[in-house]
């Protein structure tokens, strides 16, 4: 590695991204109430830039679109996101970017659950506990530097 | 079908921020409230009600508690900054002071709480401490910092008549702390919830605690002999998401803030077997309001009335 830092997960394995999205005519009838669909929910995060490599987070296959569930008449969200290493320290950090990017998406009514695909990670609990808990979340979006890394990941990549 | 709350009002209190938590005054006339936007908010009644006064500038981050001394001319609060506040009141007016900062947490404070007495002062951290701090004519100092949760403390509460303490943490516990020889010390340890126990009060006679959590459920828990503590009643199938907060009130009723939007209140049925301690829900606004509800407040002279405050900013009076 160049520059010396060592990264966690040295040689992902890459995906292909999902073909963009073909709109019907009743989607683009502005008449027609469409709810918010899974793949709606998936397209606002899968070009959320890994933390670690020049890649999005659907190419790193951390997210897929059926691991995206939408609820709009419950006005509920859940994503779950699969780390590329079970010992990825990056995982809170991933979470957190996923989390903040339906945040600032969704109208406020929506509850969002952001969680670890089960049995991919060695701190799973850990990591769910703390995405859970709002106040942590909210004290984190507080401090500056972490703000500045997550607006990183979501921001727009520059190829 | 449940009984409904009636609305009394509903106002913005922190205007495109999350109103945290609200309070009333020991006589019931003022509500504090605070939030996102590290302000503090006073309520006062006219026709409706109406805000008296804006406390800025006293906090660099969000104010996540208040808390009136019980004599109301003092406002304690406690920040995400790492700082607690002491306001004064100035007389006969809605002008507040700031008093002192009290400093020594490592990073957010989560709550403060006055004793009954007026003379404790107790908060509690990220930094999984709790402090407890002595109020002598306005000077505080630090008596003792109790290091006996493995996690964040989220809330601390007195007992309404005894100098006992206790806290919920992230690490799902509670603790309860009583002094010994000038200094305090935890004395039991209480575990049943399956996740952060996130807020917890004690009844007008501090026989029994309810206790909330991540769990979705609240606990009742009541004194024995020996000071130990254990869970007689588990509140669980009603709420929906994470229960923020849990208000004792004098009559066997209890209200819960729960993060499904919903305002709770719950009744204490007179039971069969008196060894036996049964509650039922006896009204609910399944959309108290838009977003989650983060606290319920008892006004501690009018009987029934109730303030609830959420995650959009709002307060609501029921």
């Amino acid at each position: 590695m160049s520059g010396g830092v060592q990264l966690e997960n040295a040689n992902p394995v890459i995906f292909q991204r999902s073909v963009e999205r073909l709109l019907t005519a009743s989607e683009e009838d502005e008449d027609v109430h469409d709810p918010i669909d899974d793949r709606e929910i998936f397209d606002l995060i899968r070009s959320i830039n890994d933390p670690e490599h020049p890649l999005s987070l659907e190419e790193l296959n951390v997210l897929e679109q059926v691991r995206v569930k939408v609820n709009d008449a419950e006005s509920t969200v859940s994503v779950e996101f699969t780390p590329t290493i079970p010992h990825c320290s990056m995982a809170t950090l991933i979470g957190l970017s996923i989390k903040v990017k339906l945040l600032r998406s969704l109208p406020d009514r929506f509850k969002i659950d952001v969680r670890i695909t089960p049995g991919t990670h060695a701190s799973e609990d850990a990591v769910n506990k703390q995405l859970a808990d709002k106040e942590r979340v909210a004290a984190a979006l507080e401090n500056s530097s972490l703000l500045e890394v997550v607006n990183q990941c979501l921001s727009t990549r520059r190829i | 079908m449940k009984a409904a709350l009636t609305l009394v009002q509903r106002f913005g209190a922190h205007p495109d921020s999350r109103c945290w938590f609200v309070t009333w005054s020991p006589n019931g006339t003022l509500l504090a409230s605070c939030g996102g936007d590290r302000a503090i908010r006073i309520w006062g009644r006219e026709d409706s009600w109406v805000c008296k006064t804006v406390l800025q500038d006293g906090h660099q981050r969000t104010v996540r508690k208040v808390a009136w001394s019980p004599c109301g001319n003092y406002l304690a609060s406690a920040s995400f900054d790492a700082t607690t506040c002491i306001w004064k009141k100035k007389d006969d007016d809605f002008e507040f002071q700031s008093l002192t900062v009290l400093e020594g947490h490592e990073n957010e404070v989560k709550c403060v709480a006055w004793a009954p007495s007026g003379n404790l002062l107790a908060t509690c951290s990220r930094d999984k401490s709790v402090w407890v701090w002595e109020d002598e004519e306005e000077e505080y100092e630090c008596v003792t910092v109790v290091n006996s949760h493995t996690q964040d403390v989220k809330h601390i509460a007195w007992h309404p008549n005894q100098e006992l303490l206790a806290s919920a943490s992230y690490d799902n516990n509670i603790c309860i702390y009583k002094e010994e020889d000038d200094d305090w010390e935890c004395r039991a340890t209480l575990q049943g919830h399956t996740s952060t126990v996130w807020s917890l009060c004690f009844d007008a006679a501090g026989q029994r605690m309810a206790s909330c959590s991540d769990d979705r459920t609240v606990k009742i828990w009541k004194e024995f002999p020996s000071e130990s503590w254990k869970c007689v009643c588990t509140l669980s199938g009603y709420h929906g998401r994470t229960v923020y907060d849990v208000a004792c009130r004098l009559t066997g009723f209890l209200a819960t803030a729960c993060g499904d939007d919903a305002v709770r209140v719950f009744k204490e049925e007179v039971p069969a077997n008196p060894d036996e301690l049964v509650f039922s829900l006896a009204a609910q606004e399944t959309r108290a309001h838009s977003q989650d509800v983060n606290c319920v407040s008892w006004n501690p002279k009018e009987a029934g009335l109730l303030a609830s405050c959420s995650d959009n900013g709002e307060i609501a009076i029921w």
